[in-house]
């Protein structure tokens, strides 16, 4: 809980450290522009920022372009572009009207989903391979290489996550935790190599993943403690005239944390991209070499290295909370509704 | 300006998009399934057995240090009463060395002054048997020489008081 509180205003210093080049870039757009005439874009490098150019000439459309483009590579579309080579449109499809359920939904493959698909693919390439040679391995041997490697993340995982949050039942929580994990840890990847893009930065793909945590959570507590135990878990044990008040708390509990691993992980993936096409794009919109081989590549890569670190970072946090809510909603508390009790008397 | 904030805050940022989410969740699902068959089950089960023999030789190593020591203190027990043993049995034989040491000086000792005490008495029984010898002849060649000055002279019992006094005085002399 500690974490959630921790991490949140870090979010915002990262979103308000995108605003601020954005607008700062907006000013020197408009001082620019206005001096020379719409010639001066021809000096521009063949880059994403000649569509800018391309586009319109005056200032005000070509500062909305900057975040155009920005956006235009966060988002998810139906289309795989690699530019300068050209692009790849994607099927187009959805469920038909007579299946029951989800009939009508629109389930177009998009960028997002083909890059799932590749970590996917990375997923189980590695892990055949790592799982291949650990069938193969006795216990005397030592892993070598990507078995190696791999162990070291899994034994993170399983003692420092699983085991110090959950505690008593943790193995039967271990797969999936470690698959989340790895899923959002190859997709954070995935999304800093050129042409990819991050799934994870994504609020549709966090949102189904943190879904995912939150029916894990709810089956743990009801397997743990019972339907009379979840419910009397709703009550946090207090006395029955504050019911009122702390059921519809820790209702509501029970979905901002999904709501939190949801945000948290959204955010910091997308803010980290968008910071590095902020800083490159300061150069493009001032129209200075100086700018830049000074501020723009040093800055980017600074940040472009932070983001291998987020990547590692919010693919553990993700993993430590879920794990953390399993533990949380597992946890026997005994000796607080024996308390309780003795309080009543 | 501002725009470029109100397209991430109020954009498509945030649109939902059912399929996306539809996807995510069926890829997820097998990707676990998989995941679980393949890699999981293997690598769990290989730690969890490397945890186990880690642990069975960690108690094994105890279990043999225990031992080990226990050997050792044993041992030192027995080196210990074996020091003793041996400090017990020299010195024993120190005493014995040092009373048959003492026994044989003092016997040494005593059989040297029996020794002296006997050569003491010969050489004093030696000296007065000598004496005597001395004196008789003495005496005879006093009694020759008196002869002598008898045949000569008149008077020999006046001689014989003269040559006595002469042989006391030579034996006071002498001893």
């Amino acid at each position: 809980m500690k974490r959630l509180r921790v991490t949140k205003p870090k979010a915002i210093i990262k979103v308000f450290a995108v605003l601020l080049p954005l607008l700062l870039c907006g000013f020197g757009v408009a001082s620019a522009s206005s001096e020379h005439s719409s010639g001066v874009s021809g000096n521009v490098a063949a880059t994403p920022a000649v569509e800018v150019a391309h586009g319109g000439a005056e200032a005000a459309p070509e500062e909305e372009k900057a975040g155009d483009v920005i956006m235009h590579h966060i988002l998810d579309k139906g289309v795989l572009s690699f530019e300068p080579f050209g692009e790849v449109s994607l099927p187009h499809l959805s469920i038909p009207a007579s299946v029951p359920v989800l009939g009508g939904l629109d389930i177009s493959v998009t960028k997002h989903v083909v890059m799932l698909w590749l970590v996917s693919a990375a997923l189980l390439i590695v892990f055949s391979i790592v799982g291949g040679k650990y069938k193969t391995m006795n216990a005397r041997q030592a892993p070598k290489g990507l078995a190696n490697a791999m162990e070291a993340l899994v034994e993170f995982i399983r003692l420092d996550v699983a085991k110090s949050n959950i505690g008593h039942g943790y193995e039967k929580h271990l797969p999936y935790l470690l698959t989340i994990f790895f899923f959002i840890l190859f997709c954070n990847l995935l999304g800093l190599i050129p042409y990819g893009a991050t799934a994870t930065g994504n609020v549709n793909v966090t949102l189904a993943l943190s879904i995912f945590t939150f029916f894990v959570t709810q089956v743990a507590a009801f397997r743990a403690h019972g339907v009379k135990g979840y419910l009397q878990h709703l009550t946090a044990g207090t006395h029955w005239s504050l019911w009122i008040i702390m059921v519809p708390i820790e209702i509501i509990g029970q979905f901002t944390k999904p709501f939190a691993l949801t945000v948290r992980l959204f955010a910091n993936m997308t803010a980290g991209h968008i910071i590095i096409l902020s800083l490159i794009f300061i150069s493009f919109i001032l129209k200075s070499y100086i700018v830049a081989v000074a501020v723009s590549v040093p800055f980017a890569i600074f940040i472009y290295l932070l983001e291998l670190f987020v990547a590692f970072l919010q693919a553990f946090v993700f993993t430590m909370l879920s794990a953390l809510f399993i533990g949380l909603a597992t946890a026997h508390e005994g000796h607080d509704e024996h308390e309780a009790a003795v309080a009543h008397h | 300006m501002l725009t470029s904030g109100i397209i991430l805050l109020a954009g498509s940022l945030l649109s939902p998009n059912p399929g996306l989410i539809f996807w995510t969740a069926v890829t997820f699902v097998i990707v676990l399934l998989i995941l679980k068959k393949i890699a999981w089950g293997p690598i769990l089960g290989a730690l969890e057995e490397r945890e186990k023999g880690i642990q069975s030789s960690i108690d094994r190593a105890h279990q043999a240090k225990d031992e080990s020591e226990a050997i050792l203190r044993k041992n030192r027990e027995l080196l210990e009463k074996a020091d003793a043993e041996s400090d017990r049995i020299i010195r024993e034989g120190k005493d014995y060395a040092e009373k048959l040491r003492a026994d044989f000086t003092d016997k040494a000792q005593a059989d040297a002054k029996k020794m002296i005490a006997s050569a003491k008495d010969e050489i004093e029984q030696e000296k007065r048997r000598a004496l005597d010898v001395l004196r008789n002849e003495v005496a005879d060649l006093a009694v020759k020489g008196a002869e002598k000055i008898i045949k000569t002279a008149l008077d020999a019992d006046m001689q014989k008081k003269i040559v006595d006094s002469m042989i006391q005085d030579l034996s006071s002399k002498r001893n």
